[in-house]
């Protein structure tokens, strides 16, 4: 087997890792790593989107806000969460969330985990495109610490839209990518069974983000990965967020939301 | 495609160019309209020798090496003369000043990488830094496969930037055109103070075919088209090229009055 065919499989058994079915959901985090969490509802126009979870808690004695796509572990719980596809809704809540966080002075912490924003009729009618680049635009300037973490499919912009922050970590079997292995292959070969070579073009690893700069860290996941130990995959992660958020609390309001804007505005390559 | 008499791509009538380019490059059988490349509608737009083009220079690095990305760029700047997707800079229009974006349908359909993020962004500031409005004319597919995450990121930069102009109360005015969808569109695109539209343009995050392989149904008459989207409140007024112009102005002239406090 030659060099490049040894990462191409790689890549893709990454994307089968991030997919796993019993990979832990956003609300088994919540259950490990949050006390007293009360979880809200709602976006106070349309419904409630279930494909977004969010509420508020303690993180060790922090009060904080709690935002991030849930995925079903089964038929039954994925068709309940749309597979953790949200509609307009979904993003309409979790930007309500954040400006009561933000109201309330607590860090804002948002878990990532969806194929992408639904493609649907619905989802179209009341404005996919507008939710989506609306919490972009309104989480560039929030006064409070955001702090977002990968844990499974970094799926295109319905990822992006929770994922604005001060830092930004990946769980190290998790990916992130502008398009799926499947629909890029169908793009570029017109043969969706060449994902694996897709995925491996695509550099959506956690090394491969880590390597462009885009995110500030990876949480290395115990054994063959998070679906063999909720707990310690958890217990990592919790303690990255508090030693990110101890350190972001620090930061003046102003200097925080003018580094957050510094951040992006260092994203890209090209020659001038 | 001749380009003495070029075909409309959709009744496939021949038109003699001096009388399309009159009539705004609409077809005068069907109705269709034509999709323009940037330098002309710089020239349907601004102000007669107005437009003074800015970071015309920035080009994309393939920095994922991506299969057949150089490539691609090699033949969409040979073909295009422009080096990447948007052309952006400084124009007046019925005698207002403003920051001006067009993008091409030419060059990867408008798609946005790293390049055309990063010129979105300085024309943004550009609007900031002079205290004049923006007006960005879409034309897009999306998000640049070929640089991944790298164009995803550029849409949390260009609606940073959107932010900024606003928090410093000055305006984008965004045209969306015959396609806007995906990435462009959940950023700037969707992000206009004013959203003007041209008929029945595309518009939309999925794309059509993505949607009826999800939801296995055909879609119904109309669905993303500029009169859909206006008809549930996502724009504010779908424009015919020929009044454009006049209509840019006049919100250029409307935006120009502010109270002193907020200069």
């Amino acid at each position: 087997m030659s060099h490049t065919e040894i990462n191409k499989t790689k890549a893709m058994d990454i994307v089968r890792l991030a997919r796993h079915t019993k990979r832990p959901t956003t609300l088994d985090y919540i259950s490990f790593i949050i006390k007293d969490f009360i979880e809200l509802h709602g976006d106070r126009r349309f419904s409630d989107d279930n494909a977004i979870v969010g509420g508020i808690g303690f993180l060790e004695n922090i009060a904080v806000t709690v935002i991030g796509h849930q995925k079903g572990r089964n038929v039954k719980e994925n068709i309940k969460r749309n597979f953790g596809m949200a509609n307009p809704e979904g993003y309409r809540k979790a930007l309500r969330l954040m400006e009561e966080a933000e109201r309330f002075g607590r860090p804002i912490i948002n878990f990532i985990d969806t194929p992408g924003a639904y493609p649907g009729i619905g989802a179209e009618e009341r404005g996919q495109a507008e939710a989506i680049a609306y919490n972009l635009y309104k989480m560039s300037t929030f006064k409070t610490p955001i702090i977002s973490i990968v844990t499974g499919e970094g799926g295109s912009g319905g990822a992006l839209a929770l994922s604005v922050a001060d830092r930004i970590y990946m769980l190290s079997n998790s990916i992130y990518s502008v398009i799926s292995p499947e629909g890029c292959a169908s793009i570029l070969w017109k043969d969706t069974r060449k994902a694996a070579a897709a995925a491996e073009s695509l550099k959506l690893t956690a090394k491969d983000l880590f390597d462009l700069k885009i995110i500030d860290g990876i949480i290395k996941e115990p054994g063959n990965g998070a679906h063999e130990d909720h707990k310690s995959t958890a217990e990592r992660i919790k303690s990255t967020l508090i030693s990110a958020i101890n350190e972001l609390l620090l930061i003046e309001p102003s200097t925080l939301i003018d580094q957050r804007y510094q951040k992006y505005r260092k994203m890209g390559v090209f020659s001038d | 495609m001749s380009k003495l008499f070029p075909k409309c791509p959709k009744c496939k009538t021949s038109h003699f160019i001096s009388f399309l380019k009159h009539a705004h490059y609409v077809c005068s059988k069907c109705g269709h309209l034509l999709r323009l490349d940037a330098p002309i509608r710089v020239k349907m737009i601004c102000d007669r020798k107005s437009f003074v083009q800015f970071n015309e220079n920035i080009k994309s690095l393939d920095p994922l090496e991506f299969p057949k990305y150089r490539d691609k760029l090699d033949k969409s700047i040979k073909e295009t003369k422009l080096n990447e997707a948007v052309i952006t800079g400084v124009c007046r229009i019925k005698g207002y000043s403003s920051t001006i974006g067009i993008m091409d349908p030419r060059f990867i359909m408008g798609s946005m990488g790293s390049v055309v993020g990063e010129k979105i962004t300085r024309l943004l500031e550009y609007s900031l830094d002079n205290s004049i409005p923006s007006i960005i004319i879409i034309l897009s597919g999306g998000a640049r496969m070929q640089e991944g995450v790298l164009s995803l990121m550029q849409m949390v930069k260009t609606s940073a930037a959107v932010k900024r102009l606003n928090d410093n109360h000055l305006p984008l005015f965004t045209v969306l055109t015959d396609p806007t969808t995906g990435g462009v569109t959940a950023s700037y695109a969707m992000l206009g103070n004013v959203i003007l539209a041209e008929p029945n343009a595309l518009i939309g995050f999925a794309g059509p075919r993505v949607i009826e392989q999800t939801i296995g149904q055909s879609l119904p008459n109309g669905f993303q088209r500029a009169e859909f989207l206006l008809e549930h409140g996502m724009i504010d007024m779908i424009v015919q090229r020929k009044e454009l112009k006049t209509v840019l102005g006049t919100l250029l002239k409307i935006h120009s009055q502010r109270p002193y406090s907020y200069h």
